[in-house]
């Protein structure tokens, strides 16, 4: 993992201080909320609808046992006890006081942590794979990449004031676990004769308006890669849409320009800044590289002993194959049947620390699907580490399934809500764990949005959920088809909204339609693929 | 004869250059592209920056406006400005407000001149925020990353 | 009925115009009839609210009902947890926001 220097300590310090008296000016008057807004949007404070809510980043979602504890202790000191995980790899505390948020920020950076960048119109925390370093099958780890691009993107001078929001995901496989080309830019580390180099899609994104990202370059060599960065942003910061909020994304700028002719432009702003020494020097990324070096595997047992069917079904569902045969990555689930999605008491983060430095070197991942992987599992130490899991009710074995829906934090918490979002996560996952579907439907991605923000990724989901207000009534459009894997696609949108009560009928009805037409081992998506919207729309409309 | 645009040099509230404050108003981009001896000019939001390329060697003032704050292409036009090699004076103008004015003068504004005079202290210590940093710009500060692998200053 | 709503500054507590000062619960919220700009306006300034906005309400026997679910959201809490809403005694307040 990495470890800060004194020049990464003495930023974060800064960055408090620097809070601190911005939030004091406040008090004092000094700033209106207009001119103070964006300042606390970029240390992850928002105003919600019960208080103000601070989003804390974990860059490339890796945290390691002391500072998942000292998440926990900021949510018992300062909230209420507990947080919640989000799509991009952060961590949301909902009741904080405006008073107390520099002191957390402190608290923070004593564990090498921040809420730099997690909001406002910046470039914000950079996402990855979580199973980054553990998987068998990518190229390198992507995460030095993305910490060499944390450093660059942290209080950049020239992009702190974008059009919009900025999200950058890195990934080195082939696989897509972190749903790259729906991000602002995408990077793919790829090999190329030998040498390796980032791929870029620039574009994407869910929203109002979802994109996928097209790929504007297939090779940028590894000692341009932040210069390469740095002009994409640059055409954005001049010619993206400061018109029209919704507008504003680069995917609508990358859209309207055409893919070719924004490629032109930042090609040409690349050429330019080429000689003008915005690189980091080669020898910081080979600095980086051993803080992300393998730790010391043991060999040990390939199996396990399935005699209780309970911790095979979990084994089965929750790990995933790691590049050393005697291992897995063990995957939390934080979606306990009925419960919230990406919700984790203090107690239950402070379990998870302590299974992380029992178990998998002191390392844990968050994932974007709002769970916590424990990356380096010995097999033979699976068992032991269920068992703990499962007193802590955090062993529902249910990864990837129905039941491990996203759901964004929707109307009970949040200020741009149209309808909740949590009480529909909750009715499904306890309707389809009774009726014992869940298993049946094996893989199956339901994304639940409570506004047109899509932070559910509903446009993403197999199945997507889509929250809006009607008339001043809560009513959900249900979309399917989507994915944000290497096999990405855009959900569709079935047709008239439903009711609450209607919507989980209607999830019930179309996994029913799927059930009935699957082929072998298809998947809903694949179904959905091979038969087209019109048997689904029969079923529901008809 | 262009409409005097410029701020009046008792409005530039901060200036880190030593030369004579330049004490005639600036003209826009379009005229100052048509006109050959304007030596002040003014960058608005929407402007490009590289026109005013082929005139830097006239240029002793760029003002570049900030109407609002959270429109922050005048960032990019500055260090466009910079990296090409302009030595004037380069003064941010308009709605410049405390917390921006690290990052500012980080992309290569020497002189601010806000709409409404900003608290001096805390100014100060805004300019100063930043003991260290990650990005290399054109404001000859050496980067952290160039620090860790031996560049001295 | 015309009630004010903002957060409080430096808690973020959700808070109601009673006519003379804020309370955090919506029963104590007073009609401001076509006061509500020239109050909102003031009580900004002063920094006792902040992000304060004017909604439509109905006085019911059971007290102040906001016209929106968000605001009625606000005045209870999170509805998935009855043990952090403002009366965690009276989980059925839940059924008012709906």
């Amino acid at each position: 993992m990495y470890k800060y220097d004194n020049y990464d300590q003495q930023m974060v310090d800064a960055r408090v201080e620097e809070f601190r008296d911005q939030a004091r000016r406040r008090l004092e008057g000094k700033l209106t909320e207009d001119q103070f807004k964006p300042l606390r949007l970029m240390n992850g404070l928002y105003l919600q609808l019960h208080a103000y809510m601070l989003r804390v980043a974990i860059p490339y979602g890796t945290l390691n046992g002391e500072q998942m504890t000292a998440l926990a202790n900021i949510a018992d000191k300062y909230d209420r006890g507990y947080g919640h995980f989000t799509t991009r790899q952060n961590l949301q505390y909902n009741w904080i006081k405006l008073e107390d948020a520099a002191d957390i920020l402190a608290d923070l950076a004593k564990v090498e942590m921040h809420a730099i960048q997690t909001s406002g119109n910046c470039i914000r925390n950079i996402s990855s794979d979580h199973f980054a370093g553990a998987a068998q099958d990518e190229l390198v780890d992507p995460r030095p990449y993305a910490e060499l691009l944390r450093q660059w993107s942290s209080f950049h001078p020239e992009f702190t004031y974008l059009p919009r929001k900025f999200k950058i995901c890195v990934i080195a496989s082939e696989k897509d676990r972190a749903a790259m080309r729906l991000h602002d830019i995408g990077i793919q580390i790829v090999q190329q004769d030998g040498e390796i180099g980032a791929r870029f899609f620039v574009g994407g994104g869910m929203g109002r308006t979802p994109m996928i990202a097209p790929m504007i370059r297939d090779f940028v060599p590894l000692d341009q890669l932040i210069t390469y960065a740095e002009a994409c942003l640059r055409v954005y910061n001049r010619y993206g849409r400061r018109d029209n909020k919704y507008k504003a994304r680069i995917k609508i700028l990358v859209h309207e320009l055409g893919k070719d002719e924004y490629t032109r432009q930042v090609e040409e702003e690349f050429a330019h800044m080429l000689d003008q020494g915005v690189e980091p020097p080669r020898e910081e990324l080979e600095r980086l590289k051993p803080f992300f070096a393998d730790p010391t595997f043991e060999d040990g047992a390939k199996t396990v002993d399935r005699s209780d069917p309970d911790f095979a079904l979990w084994v089965d569902r929750n790990t995933h194959r790691h590049k050393n045969d005697a291992y897995v990555s063990a995957v939390i689930s934080l979606k306990p049947v009925a419960g919230i999605p990406g919700d984790a008491t203090g107690d239950q983060m402070r379990v998870m620390a302590n299974l992380a430095q029992q178990y998998s070197f002191d390392e844990l991942r968050i994932m974007h699907t709002q769970n916590v992987v424990l990356p380096h599992v010995k097999i033979a130490d699976l068992h032991a580490l269920w068992t703990q899991l499962d007193a802590a009710d955090l062993g529902a074995p249910n990864m990837d399934t129905i039941e491990d829906m996203i759901a964004c934090p929707g109307l009970d918490y949040c200020a741009l809500a149209n309808a909740r979002s949590i009480p529909l996560a909750q009715r499904i996952s306890e309707k389809f764990d009774a009726s014992g579907k869940t298993e049946k439907l094996g893989e199956l991605k339901l994304k639940i949005s409570g506004c047109i923000n899509a932070c559910g990724h509903h446009h993403a989901g197999h199945i997507g959920i889509l929250g809006v207000d009607k008339k001043g009534v809560e009513n959900y459009q249900l979309s399917l088809g989507g994915s944000e894997a290497e096999d990405v696609s855009l959900a569709k949108i079935t047709g008239p909204g439903f009711t609450e009560d209607g919507v989980i009928e209607a999830v019930e009805t179309v996994t029913d339609v799927y059930l009935a037409q699957k082929q072998g081992e298809e998947r809903f998506l694949d179904t959905y693929r091979r038969i087209g919207m019109a048997p689904f729309k029969e079923a529901l409309y008809d | 004869m262009t409409e005097n645009l410029g701020t009046s040099p008792d409005e530039v509230q901060f200036r880190f250059r030593d030369d004579e404050t330049v004490d005639h108003g600036t003209v826009t981009v379009d005229a100052c592209c048509d006109q050959t001896n304007a030596t002040a000019v003014r960058i608005e939001p929407g402007d490009d920056a590289r026109e005013l390329l082929p005139f830097l060697d006239r240029l002793a003032l760029v003002e570049v406006n900030f109407p609002s704050f959270a429109d922050g292409r005048g960032y990019s036009a500055a260090r466009i400005l910079r990296e090409a090699g302009y030595t004037g004076e380069l003064r941010a103008v308009g709605d410049v407000l405390i917390d921006q004015l690290s990052h500012m003068r980080r992309c290569g504004f020497d002189a601010f001149a806000p709409d409404v005079r900003l608290d001096e202290k805390d100014a100060q210590r805004a300019f100063a925020t930043w003991d260290n940093v990650y990005q290399a710009t054109t404001d000859g500060r050496k980067t952290i990353q160039e620090r860790r692998h031996g560049a001295d200053q | 009925m015309k009630v004010l709503t903002g957060n409080d500054l430096k808690t973020g507590d959700v808070t109601w115009w009673t006519g003379t000062s804020w309370s955090r619960d919506v029963n104590d919220a007073a009609d401001v009839g076509e006061r509500g700009a020239e109050i909102l306006a003031r009580e900004e300034a002063a920094r006792r609210v902040n992000v304060p906005y004017l909604i439509e309400a109905e006085r019911t026997e059971n007290g102040v009902r906001p016209a929106h679910i968000k605001d009625r959201v606000r005045a209870v809490g999170p509805t998935v947890r009855p043990d952090l809403t403002l009366n965690p005694q009276n989980p059925e307040a839940l059924d008012w926001v709906i």
